[in-house]
């Protein structure tokens, strides 16, 4: 979709999210956590939101919310984020982006 | 709600009556039952008083009669006032009458509309409206949602085969067997704290509240609990003295992953804390005080949803925790961690069977 193209080749950490989703939030914190600005899109609050789901799921996100996008790449949602961290290798991801504030 | 009242004709008998329509007040009320009687009764008094009046007298006209002597000597004002006095009863007893069945008549309405609205409310599985005793809703263990009657039994089960595994792996330590028989050792573990996650994702599935709640275990394992299980913080915590010795290169990776770990966990914490806050104000947000709650339960359901993702995020980055510990240590070191996190959960349950048998 040239909606979420666009956007996520555009921000470098990109979370796609929705403002009543708690574990979004979570993932949104852990990024702050690592000294990371994420650029967050909710997605219940932009009418293309529904067309935005569907090219999500189109584009591998397995689960839903959040949907985690690093350097233009989809990373996955909050598992895909969480084993990453936990091997080490989000931090690697993350270290262009970080201290961007 | 129309119904027919009774149209009395007064008779020719009561003509000394018409300017006061007797029956005027049930024109417009129910009492079929009792309009005849009324009739009846009042022809009956009429009867009584008024056996002056003949056919052939015209309406308006009392006048003495050869044939009713006896009763013309009796004083006329007195009948009259006797007359005008039993009017007044008899119309006081049909006001009251009148009061009374209205009041029926409500209560039959308010009764139909209660009835409805338990069914409704029994349809929907649930309880509601003013009248009803919602202290007699809440847990009880004979309400158990059968999935959680299946993961209470698979659990106890659970819990025999870990306290065996635990046994064979410190038989197996001790008498120095080969790598190869501790690697099997360590499968098992690791895959039997991986069937304790599945089957808490069926629970979670059955009822949110019930595991997170962490009823199904012993009160001290309870205690330390978080999103229905154990810390992976923790987790590591206690497996790290028995670790020793660890190569640089493994206590520089066990504390990256001590690290990544915590933060994980405090990220999970906050959510979890954001849930909590929207649970509470999804339940407390709406008209409370009337008897009716259903509009904020039908709401919070739709975010128990959220719940049980959290619940299996958390069993998620305990997976991940075990996994990667394993990578990190070799097959001795990772024989000693199981053995010592067994024992460290079964030090907790017997702390709870003996704090709670102790003699007060």
């Amino acid at each position: 979709m040239e909606k979420v193209r666009k956007l996520t080749s555009e921000k470098g950490v990109m979370i796609f999210s929705k403002s009543t989703c708690c574990l979004c939030y979570a993932v949104h914190m852990l990024f702050q956590e690592l000294r990371i600005k994420p650029y967050v899109h909710e997605i219940d609050h932009d009418p293309d939101g529904k067309e935005i789901e569907k090219a999500l799921s189109r584009m591998g996100c397995s689960g839903p919310l959040p949907a985690v996008f690093i350097g233009g790449e989809l990373v996955g949602s909050t598992n895909e984020v969480m084993s990453l961290h936990l091997s080490g290798s989000l931090v690697q991801l993350l270290k262009p982006y970080q201290n961007l504030s | 709600m129309n119904s027919t009242s009774t149209q009395f004709v007064p008779s020719r008998r009561m003509g000394i009556y018409e300017t006061v329509d007797v029956w005027g007040d049930f024109k417009e009320n129910n009492c079929l039952d009792s309009s005849p009687e009324m009739i009846l009764e009042v022809e009956g008094k009429v009867d009584n008083h008024m056996q002056i009046i003949s056919q052939d007298t015209s309406p308006g006209i009392v006048g003495p009669s050869n044939k009713y002597d006896h009763v013309v000597r009796k004083p006329v004002d007195k009948v009259l006032r006797r007359l005008a006095q039993n009017r007044e009863a008899a119309r006081k007893s049909r006001l009251r009458k009148k009061a009374y069945v209205q009041k029926l008549e409500s209560s039959k309405l308010r009764l139909i509309e209660l009835t409805q609205e338990l069914q409704r409310a029994r349809q929907q599985g649930l309880y509601m409206g003013g009248d009803l005793d919602f202290s007699q809703l809440g847990y009880s263990g004979t309400m158990n949602h059968p999935g959680i009657s299946t993961f209470e039994t698979e659990y106890g089960h659970w819990v025999e085969e870990q306290n065996r595994q635990v046994s064979e792996l410190r038989k197996a330590l001790h008498s120095c067997n080969g790598e190869r028989e501790l690697q099997f050792f360590v499968n098992s573990g690791m895959r039997h704290y991986f069937d304790l996650f599945t089957m808490k994702a069926a629970a979670a599935k059955a009822d949110v509240f019930y595991l997170m709640s962490g009823m199904w275990k012993t009160s001290a394992e309870c205690y330390f609990s978080w999103i229905g299980g154990f810390r992976p913080s923790q987790l590591l915590k206690v497996l790290l003295p028995h670790l020793e010795p660890l190569s640089d290169q493994q206590q520089l990776e066990v504390c990256n992953l001590r690290q990544s770990c915590q933060q994980a966990e405090d990220a999970l914490s906050q959510g979890m804390d954001k849930l909590r806050l929207i649970l509470v104000e999804t339940v407390s947000g709406g008209r409370l005080g009337e008897g009716n709650y259903l509009p904020q339960i039908r709401a919070a359901m739709e975010k128990l949803e959220a719940l049980v993702r959290f619940v299996n995020q958390a069993d998620h980055l305990r997976r991940e925790t075990l996994q990667q510990i394993s990578r990190i240590l070799d097959i001795y070191q990772a024989a000693r961690g199981l053995l010592a996190l067994g024992e460290y959960f079964q030090c907790l349950r017997a702390l709870s069977s003996l704090w709670e048998s102790r003699p007060s």
